[in-house]
């Protein structure tokens, strides 16, 4: 088999949640190694593509490839294609019954069958990647927002993911703590991750991304570089949204 | 610290706080039981009944505590099908809840034991007739022998038991599930877990944490409710205080026995209770 070209292809993807369309419409190539950013007023449909690509919400009509691979209603399949796409919760979502290094061990050791000395090398390797290491014994509760979304990304990269999904990784912290996650993510980016982040950090999106994309009402309005979109958008829509975020 | 507060009026509110923040109601039971150690070893009467009738204890916490092993199991079962997508199973649960919560349990515990287990006998006979027809006499035969007389009444008390409170624990167990955020599923997936894997792993140990002080307090219940099976003669305290009672008419020392016996073992338990609630919520 040839490897694809993209390795995330969404093809008219229909999202209906009862009468309001969450997408409508939604084609998407990203080639591999390509770091997107996604930016859309709330209720543009962002967060709901995301949660589409890994079929954490099943879409209501349309395609998704991850890898070569087309996303169906095999649990099975999807658990195994999900173990390639890493996803980042706006919220964390840590397990709060684990400790730091648990949280990045559980999975390895359930779903990967890493044995537990294993799963635990693993596991600091990723902790002192995000630059933690000093906190793999404590729980969630007694982290930082920054810390905990550190560790929600080494949770992530410890299943060796091919894909990393963040969904407004930075929206729930203290603005002091914003720039240690922004920097893991910068690093990955460089390390030539594929990834899609639904963020509003301009300055993440200057610096890392490849392409930016604009959504609104379910669908992509604009797809183009950051500096295209930012120094010359096309559509009206593009340029409200952007005079209403930049405007302080 | 503020050193400049005048003490004298704060010591003088404190001794009215701490006598008014006193568990009275506690000293209140403290005092019944030595009252009562005091009978039960001074007065002959009431030594006699406490020796014929501490002969059900034993009968009294092993119904309870298999009865209650079983009811987890169960209740774990009907509380994943109650929150279970899949329509057979979600349905099935909802309808053993809904059953065992719309009759009394003193006709419940009548039905299964008298009703409920001759019909399973009948089936599992039946069952054993056909693999004898079949040609698997050697399975067929154990079957059909299978009689209700292999199934004493404390057996069949267990297992009623056991149905009534497995449907309790499955809300019990339901809402615990259900108070875990639904991100916390959301993430497990995300890495790839299955819903069983999300399930075990992730969701039911901190369900479990939660639902611990609920738990236990049903426990307490159950051994209350355990008394309930006398009817079937089994002989816990309850019985045998009926049976001291009825041979030797004295309902007083009798029933002010098993009362207080009750009352010391779930006393207990509500302490135990207490302490790992309390326990629990200063990990939180």
């Amino acid at each position: 088999m040839t490897r694809p070209e993209n390795i995330i292809v969404l093809k008219d993807l229909y999202k209906h949640f009862g009468e309001v369309r969450a997408l409508d419409g939604v084609n998407l190539n990203v080639a591999q190694g390509k770091v997107i950013v996604v930016i859309g007023p709330s209720g543009s449909g962002k967060s709901t593509m995301l949660r589409c690509i890994n079929h954490l919400e099943a879409p209501t009509s349309g395609e998704v490839w991850i890898d070569g691979q087309q996303l169906g209603k095999n649990e099975k399949e999807l658990n195994e294609i999900r173990t390639e796409v890493g996803m980042v919760f706006q919220l964390f979502n840590l397990f709060p019954h684990l400790t730091a290094l648990e949280n990045v061990m559980i999975a390895q050791k359930v779903v990967r069958g890493r044995s537990k000395s294993e799963a635990r090398k693993i596991a600091m390797d990723q902790l002192n990647r995000v630059g933690i290491p000093e906190k793999a014994d404590v729980h969630p509760s007694n982290l930082s927002g920054g810390q905990q979304q550190r560790v929600a990304i080494a949770r992530a990269l410890a299943m060796n993911p091919k894909i990393m999904l963040f969904d407004e990784p930075t929206s729930a912290l203290d603005p002091e703590m914003i720039k240690e996650v922004l920097d893991v993510m910068l690093d990955l980016a460089k390390e030539g991750m594929t990834m899609v982040c639904v963020t509003h950090e301009m300055g993440f999106a200057r610096s890392a991304a490849d392409e930016v994309i604009f959504m609104d009402n379910g669908q992509i309005v604009e797809h183009t570089t950051p500096h295209d979109l930012y120094n010359n958008p096309k559509e009206e829509r593009t340029k409200l949204f952007l005079s209403q975020i930049l405007q302080h | 610290m503020e050193p400049s507060a005048p003490k004298l009026d704060i010591r003088d509110d404190d001794r009215k706080r701490s006598l008014r923040d006193q568990p009275w109601w506690f000293y209140a039971i403290i005092l019944i039981f030595i009252w009562a150690a005091y009978i039960f070893y001074a007065r002959e009467n009431y030594n006699e009944a406490f020796q014929f009738i501490k002969v059900g204890i034993g009968v009294t916490i092993k119904t309870s505590l298999i009865s209650y092993a079983f009811a987890l199991i169960l209740g774990l079962l009907a509380g994943l099908g109650r929150i279970s997508k899949n329509i057979f199973f979600n349905n099935l649960a909802r309808l053993y809840v809904e059953l065992i919560r719309g009759i009394p349990m003193l006709v419940l515990i009548f039905f299964i034991a008298l009703v409920g287990v001759p019909m399973l006998v009948d089936g599992v006979n039946a069952l054993g007739v056909w693999f004898t027809e079949i040609g698997l006499g050697f399975l067929g035969t154990p079957l059909s022998a299978f009689g209700n007389k292999s199934l004493t009444m404390n057996t069949r008390a267990i297992v009623a038991l056991s149905v009534t409170y497995g449907a309790f624990l499955a809300e019990i167990f339901r809402a615990g599930i259900q108070s875990i955020e639904r991100g916390q599923m959301e993430a497990a997936r995300s890495l790839g877990m299955s819903y069983g894997q999300a399930m075990r792993h992730i969701i039911l140990p901190q369900a479990v944490r939660n639902v611990l002080p609920a738990l236990g307090n049903d426990f307490v219940a159950m051994v209350k409710d355990s008394s309930l099976v006398s009817i079937l003669a089994v002989r816990d305290i309850t019985q045998v205080s009926r049976l001291y009672a009825g041979s030797t008419f004295r309902f007083r020392e009798a029933y002010i026995t098993v009362s207080v016996m009750y009352l010391s073992i779930t006393v207990m338990l509500s302490l135990l209770v207490q302490v790992m609630e309390r326990r629990l919520s200063k990990n939180d």
